[in-house]
């Protein structure tokens, strides 16, 4: 796919990812994953075994490097939307000011400075 | 005829529902977002609306991308509450209207708007968040209205257009006006102000913008449909687009409102909150 001239939607804003159709298909079995989720016998399948349910939706191996490390902006490059991995947050008990410190190299407590300071 | 007696928006953020459960109305964190709410009760007390239209956003519960509906409406006699993946206990499930959820799909997609219907739909915090701050104790209030939700995506990319979040809100107000049954009916716009969860960004929350959109979408909302998507996303925040239910609500009200109360703080979670409530004309 292409970028379209005409369209608005390919301007370069610094520190986002816009989740367009093509991030949508790179990560559509990430997300799925992660959608699967809202259930709690998904969430516990998948903490009795990581590997298996990764292979089971079928991740790519870039996605499921992410997935072992925790790491957000990975898995954002890798087609996660923002929306399906706060539940896979959440299986770890992580605030979305928990995710946006480990996104901006803060501790949640600079993090929630950060927010109350564009007051 | 049915009657639209007034909007009221409101964000949407998970950490209220947690808020609620826990009673935290004077924690000094969260006093000043709560103190935005009585005024709205006051007006809801006296009015008492019958049915109530709300507008929101699915973030990955009732919707996933295998099918992504840029505009859904449902038709359900009832709306579940369920786990969005973090074992919050899902509230009771809310009444629906289905009688008036048809005649806005028959009226609408009449008038070029092509809603998809649900007949199954699961309602996540972008729902019911606002139902229990407007109406506390939802759905087990005694005056809760019967609900339609509506939602837009703001999920994926393209989202629509300012411009024609506001049309659908005219579209919606042409519907519900024609609804023929002598009722009175609230529109919710729900989410936002601006706010960014993901990226190297996530924490922007830009004031002046927000207060630039809460002027104009009182007198002027025309004005706010010269916004592009992408300047939406730059200047509100990656998530900040929810402010597109906020014009789909607008639009329904028509030219002659009366603003009855205004909140506006940050932050609350990542978000800058914002509340308004905005009366039609008799």
């Amino acid at each position: 796919m292409h970028d379209m001239p005409g369209y608005d939607y390919h301007i370069d804003i610094p520190g986002t990812t816009i989740f367009d159709g093509k991030m949508a298909m790179k990560g559509y079995a990430l997300n799925k994953m992660c959608y699967g989720f809202n259930k709690a016998e998904n969430r516990e399948a998948f903490k009795a075994d990581e590997e298996g349910w990764m292979e089971k939706y079928g991740l790519t191996e870039a996605q499921k490097e992410a997935i072992r490390k925790r790491d957000v902006l990975g898995l954002i490059a890798e087609g996660g939307n923002i929306y399906y991995l706060a539940k896979f947050a959440g299986i770890f008990g992580l605030s979305v000011q928990d995710v946006g410190g480990l996104q901006t190299g803060k501790t949640t407590e600079e993090f929630k400075a950060y927010l109350a300071s564009q007051a | 005829m049915a009657t639209i007696l007034g909007g009221i928006t409101t964000s949407h953020i998970p950490a209220v529902g947690n808020a609620i459960q826990k009673e935290l109305y004077d924690d000094p964190y969260w006093k000043p977002f709560f103190d935005g709410y009585p005024k709205v009760h006051e007006w809801i007390r006296e009015h008492k609306p019958d049915y109530c239209i709300n507008i929101y956003n699915d973030h990955g519960l009732g919707f996933f991308l295998d099918r992504m509906p840029t505009f859904a409406i449902g038709c359900a006699n009832e709306y579940r509450n369920e786990d969005e993946g973090w074992g919050l206990p899902a509230l009771d499930p809310f009444p629906g209207a289905p009688e008036l959820s048809w005649h806005i799909a028959e009226s609408m997609v009449a008038d070029h708007f092509d809603l998809t219907t649900c007949q199954e739909l699961a309602v996540d915090h972008g729902f019911v968040v606002p139902m229990q701050l407007f109406w506390p104790g939802a759905p087990h209030h005694p005056d809760m209205p019967k609900t339609v939700p509506i939602s837009a995506n703001t999920v994926q990319h393209p989202i629509p257009t300012l411009a024609r979040a506001l049309d659908f809100g005219k579209a919606l107000g042409r519907a519900l006006r024609s609804f023929p049954e002598d009722a009175k009916i609230v529109i919710l716009g729900t989410g936002g102000l601006s706010h960014q969860l993901d990226g190297e960004r996530a924490g922007f929350i830009n004031k002046e913008f927000d207060q630039y959109c809460l002027e104009n979408i009182v007198s002027n909302p025309e004005e706010l449909t010269k916004i592009s998507r992408m300047e939406l996303v730059e200047k509100a925040g990656a998530q900040g687009t929810e402010f597109l239910m906020w014009m789909m609500m607008r639009g329904a009200l028509g030219d002659d409102v009366t603003e009855i109360t205004r909140n506006y703080h940050i932050p609350i979670s990542n978000t800058a909150a914002g509340t308004l409530l905005l009366e039609c004309a008799a």
